[in-house]
């Protein structure tokens, strides 16, 4: 936008820098080109767990999010995938089985917007205002296409925007984008009978919905006609719980054991050969048969895990203080390449501000005090070994040596 | 690759090797192997369930192998699992009795692997004109059947007849890579693993680090021939690497000795 701006403002000037030169391969609004493997990424919705990722999701790849105990925080990540999609102009699935499309849609925080894309918004809006916006600028030409303040989170690209999760977006935004929606309980009554492969029904009727609306918006690439220049951005919200109508949270030994797994398969199959991007929430903690989830993140691309302290006793430690939760990044895909881009620290964290859901790398908070006291020294030490080693067994007697 | 994994297919022929990974992924070897026989002149049946057939022609590419180009040529034939997997599901076309889906077993008309036997066999079954140098059988990776609802036993009587036609009667070698983990609670997958652990001629055996990740070392890979099978008092060999999987390569070198530690 920048390049397309700039020469209609001052022609005069034949000193201004093509801006966005290597834009050919990033012809898609929102994606970029990954160094490594030659992917499109996308963003997630949240540059701090781009950066975990190795640069974004890739397209045609799927995103697993292990859900903390009370599904709070892999709902918010789940709606920072869908808000991006909306800023970037995409596409949206969203599948739900309780909660229904729309208020998941409703309810997607706001895009904190650089000054960049306001520029673009007031550009379309009204010309005269813009020229009048011009105008006042062509003392410092040079300058009109940086932004205006470099707040930490304004700094706003194309690529993954911030979002404030205390205002919810607003409904102008939606206009321009196709949304598609499933609801279990809608789709159950619609559709009395179909082919169901062995599988559970819901499942079933999920990829059917997800195969028409790929094959019918063209975002399968096999209609040169009708060539699409967006991304289709697929949520599934909860997927393997109670409300889907499998039994895998709910039994050890589930009777329909692979009916999971074979909807991941399919799914994955879905998502290579056509222009999209998938995140899922899974009810990881409830899961009981270890092997399922064994099984589902090997045929998943990214697993990440959300851990969060809410009703641990990690809320109340004084090395946690900062954080209100842990990120476990399972797995990062090999595409293309015999490597992987895996980032150097394992420890990781996140919290949530009054606005931003960030994540971080885990780090132990300073010690200001000059006079701590012995004992919550110890504790801190204690628990900083027992966040290293991960066993606590070497934890006992140690309030004896005080000297 | 090093001396120590290029090593051991010289001078080979049916023989079974079984890649197993362990909190670590496996696929370099797959990849390894892969551009390994089709330079080597072999003809390759590569029966891949886990990624695109882009993805590995990228990566052999990269390894200096180009498969598009070995598929014309006929020497190696790809079942791409994802896109038949999809053909069997949403394909418009009846199937034509003589060549069913080889992954007919998901859509849960046959619980057997027979259609995709018959995808092997008929795949590797030498014609008069062809000259190859040997034939070889490549699976990527066994642990996605049991996910797609095939049975252990399933499983293993498909690896048994593969074994029976490729290495008995055709003389070629069979390599598959699976998934395990000793803590596991898999025991569908145990099942399988150990079963194919006793019947190995070689066993490639790449395990994460026990200590966590690393950036400098990827993995250790256990070799472990199997000469007690050949009966002859011997014990197996075992030898032990550690290795850092680069951009195009893999590096082996003894346990201790990573070039960041020297």
């Amino acid at each position: 936008m920048a390049a397309a701006s700039a020469p209609r403002g001052c022609g005069a000037t034949s000193f201004q820098r093509k801006a966005a030169a290597g834009s050919r391969l990033a012809a898609v609004a929102g994606t970029r080109p990954s160094v490594r493997h030659g992917q499109l990424l996308l963003s997630s919705g949240l540059p701090s767990l781009d950066c975990v990722l190795g640069g974004g999701i890739a397209v045609g790849t799927l995103l697993l999010i292990e859900e903390d105990t009370y599904g709070l925080y892999s709902n918010l990540l789940f709606k920072y995938f869908l808000a991006e999609g909306v800023v970037c102009g995409h596409d949206l699935f969203v599948a739900s089985a309780k909660e229904h499309p729309d208020s998941i849609l409703k309810e997607l925080p706001a895009p904190l917007l650089g000054d960049t894309y306001r520029n673009e918004l007031r550009e379309e809006t009204t010309a005269v205002k813009s020229e009048e916006f011009q105008d006042a600028m062509k003392i410092a030409w040079r300058y009109q296409n940086l932004p205006k303040v470099e707040a930490s989170p304004t700094t706003s690209t194309k690529f993954g925007h911030y979002y404030d999760v205390s205002k919810r977006m607003s409904p102008e935004l939606f206009q321009s984008i196709k949304q598609h929606r499933f609801y279990l309980p809608e789709e159950l009554s619609s559709q009395p009978e179909m082919k169901t492969w062995n599988m559970n029904s819901a499942y079933a009727r999920l990829l059917q919905s997800i195969q028409r609306i790929i094959y019918q918006e063209g975002f399968d690439g096999s209609d040169p006609q009708k060539k699409q220049k967006t991304i289709l951005r697929i949520g599934i919200q909860s997927l393997g719980s109670m409300m889907w109508g499998d039994d895998v949270c709910s039994s050890d030994t589930p009777e329909d054991a692979h009916s999971l797994t074979k909807f991941l398969y399919v799914l994955r199959g879905l998502l290579r050969k056509s222009l999209s991007a998938c995140i899922i929430t899974v009810p990881a903690h409830l899961i009981q048969n270890k092997a399922i989830m064994e099984r589902v993140t090997n045929l998943s691309d990214t697993v990440v895990g959300l851990e969060s302290f809410i009703g641990s006793e990690r809320e109340t430690n004084p090395l946690y203080k900062d954080y209100h939760g842990l990120v476990h990044v399972h797995q990062i895909p090999r595409l293309n390449s015999l490597i992987c881009d895996v980032s150097d620290t394992k420890d990781l964290a996140f919290r949530l501000k009054r606005k931003l859901f960030t994540i971080e790398r885990l780090h132990l908070p300073p010690d200001l005090s000059d006079t701590v006291s012995r004992a919550s020294k110890q504790d801190l030490a204690e628990s900083a070994k027992l966040l290293s080693s991960g066993c606590g067994a070497m934890a006992i007697g140690k309030k004896h040596l005080d000297f | 690759m090093s001396p120590g994994v290029g090593g051991c297919e010289g001078g080979m022929a049916g023989k079974f090797t079984l890649l197993r990974d362990t909190r670590t992924d496996g696929s370099f070897l797959v990849h390894h192997f892969l551009s390994f026989y089709l330079r080597a002149g072999c003809k390759v049946c590569f029966v891949a369930l886990l990624q695109s057939f882009s993805h590995y022609n990228i990566v052999a590419q990269k390894l200096g192998v180009s498969l598009a180009a070995a598929k014309e040529r006929g020497q190696l034939v790809f079942l791409e699992g994802l896109r038949s997997c999809l053909d069997l599901l949403f394909g418009e076309e009846e199937e034509q009795p003589g060549q069913p889906n080889p992954l007919q077993f998901i859509s849960g008309s046959t619980s057997d692997l027979r259609a995709l036997f018959d995808f092997v066999r008929t795949s590797l079954t030498p014609s008069d004109s062809d000259s190859w140098k040997g034939h070889v059988l490549l699976v990527d990776d066994l642990s996605v059947l049991l996910g797609l609802g095939a049975t252990p036993v399933a499983v293993l009587d498909f690896i048994h007849y593969c074994r029976v036609t490729v290495c008995s009667k055709l003389q070629g070698n069979i390599v598959v890579l699976v998934h395990s983990n000793e803590d596991s609670e898999d025991e569908e997958n145990e099942l399988v693993v150990n079963a194919l652990c006793h019947h190995s001629d070689l066993i490639l055996w790449a395990e994460g680090l026990a200590t966590g990740f690393c950036k400098d070392i990827h993995g250790q890979i256990k070799i472990i021939k199997r000469l007690s099978l050949e009966l002859m008092g011997e014990q197996d060999q075992v030898q032990i690497y550690q290795y850092k999987i680069q951009d195009k390569n893999v590096t082996f070198f003894a346990r201790g000795l990573s070039a960041a530690v020297l």
